[in-house]
């Protein structure tokens, strides 16, 4: 019960210290006590009803498998909107990040094959420290370079990255280098990857609607004169950077720890295009839209998967990318681009009260 | 010593093969501020149109190689044409994301089993392998005609793009579209020439790579496409003399780290060498230094 309190006054402060550039404000009033407790109804009911769904067997194990990696391709994707999105810092290495998640993690709870839940949340707590630090030290050299520059320099971070992935069992054995790695304990469920998208959609939220949030923004609308109005650019541009490559370690331990099995070639470039592409056709600095984007992208690839017949199965990797240019012809802001869900929102008394203070 | 000198002319036989397709990458970009990630697959058509060329209708090499440089010119025009022209006005990530997804579509359509099919094809070798040994150091007639026909095609290119209207206007585009659109300069034509030569680049340097290394599928564009566009920005993205510098860089770090350190890190080294260089001089070592506009 003493969540409640401490839930609305997050809800308020939230209110106070939002903005996310070209996203309009929600109403406030009626509508805005409707908006704010439909979205909370809509999480609830949805997760009440997949899991009802899950242990009566309506939905079996290997859509319960898409869905689990649905969510954590969205907190996968959710990370790369706050580097690309929001702080504009271009990055094509997330697949990196998340790869030193979850070999980090996997590498723990291997090695204490028996200590259940508990060495599970310690192995995402380690793995996440890792990848923080990791990014950390990568960021500060190559955040200075700018736009495609930089996106070249985490693609070559990337290829790097997997290069070691496969060279790993050199050193330690367990990581099984270019064999993969096996035997890894099967933590995640529904339940962990639900929560872990909901709270990183939350500490995002409010990362992005905090005073931090708006100055990360600045450098994504102009580096310049952020820098000239005093945003120190490279502490946020950092700052976006690590958090935004936590989440990719964090959504690398729940996967895992789902498929139980981990190859170097689950993070090489192509997987960091597709986190990319979530992010883009969702629309660039667009919580919502990289979520919408996630669970539709994971969903139309595997639903092909079924509709097509077998003999035209062959052709499911061509309709994809066919159907990918099509959407980024007709809609080149993503499909979802400035549109938010109305909680990710912020209100109308923020907007006009930072009206008044400018 | 002699060792050496066999992989550094290894290392050039693949750095010009790179830089064939890196000149795609960097005019390219020069022009339109895309990283054309299908160029790499337009790479591996370019072998396979060779392929055919010289086993199915039996031309002789240098109309094989023809054939191909005009098929992979016309399908780089077309891809201009649909996919990236309709965008040139859209935020850039549009235009890269589209250009990721002709990537794929050129790599699963290909390998479909009415077009190219999906399995390894072992590359025809149109004229006899003939190897000549110049103190302790061996060349073959297939490095001899990689070298020649890549220094041949590069010479052509520098003095149209350097010598000829059309290569000035080329260059005009490039340094401003606008500008270059008020002074009469057709910028879309342009825009179309240069995909189309930098595809048939592509295109030749395919059949090379195939003559060379001869095996093709229709994923083996992504890695060398990868490492062209990688030397390509090493040499400073935009400039044609930079584009085969940082081939020939990449292709000789690339062999002498397989020879002397370890295969399977050939990758990381060189890539690393790009993090490195990119710190030290964002823009490449022959790359223009821009100012930064307030």
């Amino acid at each position: 019960m003493s969540e409640e309190p401490k839930g609305r006054e997050q809800e308020a402060k939230c209110d106070q210290a939002a903005g996310a550039g070209s996203i309009p404000p929600r109403e406030d009033g009626q509508a805005s006590a409707l908006g704010r407790v439909a979205p909370w109804a809509i999480t609830v009911l949805a997760y009440a009803v997949i899991t009802v769904l899950i242990s009566t067997r309506m939905i079996n194990p290997y859509w319960q498998q898409i869905i689990q990696f649905a969510l954590i391709m969205a907190i996968s994707g959710l990370g790369l909107n706050l580097i690309y999105g929001y702080t504009g810092q271009f990055s094509l290495g997330h697949a990196a990040f998340y790869g030193i998640g979850a070999y980090t993690s996997a590498l723990i709870t291997k090695s204490f094959p028996h200590s259940g839940i508990p060495m599970f949340v310690l192995s995402m707590f380690a793995a996440v420290a890792v990848v923080a630090a990791v990014a950390f030290l990568i960021g500060m050299p190559i955040l200075r370079l700018k736009s495609d520059y930089l996106g070249i320099a985490t693609l070559a971070f990337g290829i790097i990255v997997k290069v070691l992935f496969d060279n790993a069992d050199r050193v330690i054995p367990k990581l099984g280098g270019s064999r993969g790695m096996l035997g890894i304990p099967k933590y995640t469920n529904f339940t962990w990857t639900f929560f872990m998208a909901l709270a990183a959609l939350l500490v995002i939220r409010n990362f992005v609607f905090s005073s931090l949030g708006r100055a990360c923004i600045s450098i994504r609308e102009d580096e310049i004169a952020a820098e000239s109005v005093g945003v120190n650019t490279t502490k946020y541009k950092t700052l976006g950077f690590v958090l935004g490559c936590s989440f990719a370690g964090a959504a690398g331990v729940l996967y895992a720890h789902l498929y139980s099995f981990l190859h170097p070639s689950n993070f090489d470039f192509l997987k960091s295009i597709d986190v990319l592409l979530i992010v883009v056709l969702g629309g660039l600095g667009s919580m919502s839209g990289t979520i919408v984007a996630a669970i539709g992208w994971t969903f139309l690839l595997e639903g092909l998967r079924v509709i097509l017949p077998p003999q035209i199965l062959d052709w499911r990797l061509v309709i994809y990318p066919l159907l990918l240019i099509i959407v980024m012809i007709l809609r080149p802001r993503g499909l979802w681009g400035g549109v938010e869900f109305g909680f990710l929102k912020p209100s109308e008394r923020w907007t006009q009260s930072s009206k008044s203070t400018n | 010593m002699a060792y050496f000198l066999q992989q550094l002319i290894n290392g050039l036989q693949l750095g010009f093969v790179y830089a064939l397709i890196a000149l795609g990458y960097t005019m390219v970009y020069g022009i339109v501020r895309l990283i054309n990630f299908a160029h790499g697959d337009v790479f591996m058509v370019g072998a396979f149109l060779g392929y055919y060329g010289i086993l199915r209708f039996h031309f002789p090499f240098p109309v094989a190689l023809a054939f191909a440089m005009i098929g992979c010119a016309i399908l780089g025009i077309s891809i201009e044409r649909i996919a990236y022209k309709p965008l040139r006005s859209a935020p850039r990530i549009a235009s890269l994301i589209t250009a990721m997804g002709v990537s794929l579509f050129l790599e699963y359509f290909t390998s479909l089993k009415f077009v190219f099919g999906p399995n390894y094809l072992a590359y025809p070798r149109p004229f006899k392998l003939v190897t000549y040994q110049v103190g302790g150091v061996s060349f073959s007639t297939i490095q001899i005609i990689v070298f020649a026909v890549a220094i041949g095609l590069l010479i052509v290119l520098q003095y149209f793009v350097q010598r000829t209207k059309v290569g000035m206007a080329m260059r005009a585009v490039s340094f401003d579209k606008e500008t270059a659109g008020l002074m009469g300069i057709n910028v879309n034509q342009i825009i179309s020439l240069t995909f189309g030569i930098g595809s048939a680049l592509a295109a030749a340097g395919g059949v090379l790579y195939g003559v060379a290394y001869p095996q093709i599928n229709p994923f083996m564009g992504i890695m060398p496409g990868l490492k062209a566009f990688v030397a390509a920005v090493l040499g400073g993205i935009g400039s044609i003399p930079g584009a085969v510098l940082g081939a020939v860089i990449m292709g000789v770090v690339e062999t002498t780290t397989s020879a002397f350190v370890s295969s399977t890190m050939r990758d990381a080294v060189a890539f690393s060498i790009l993090i490195i260089v990119l710190i030290v001089k964002p823009t490449g070592l022959l790359g223009a230094k821009g100012t930064e506009k307030v």
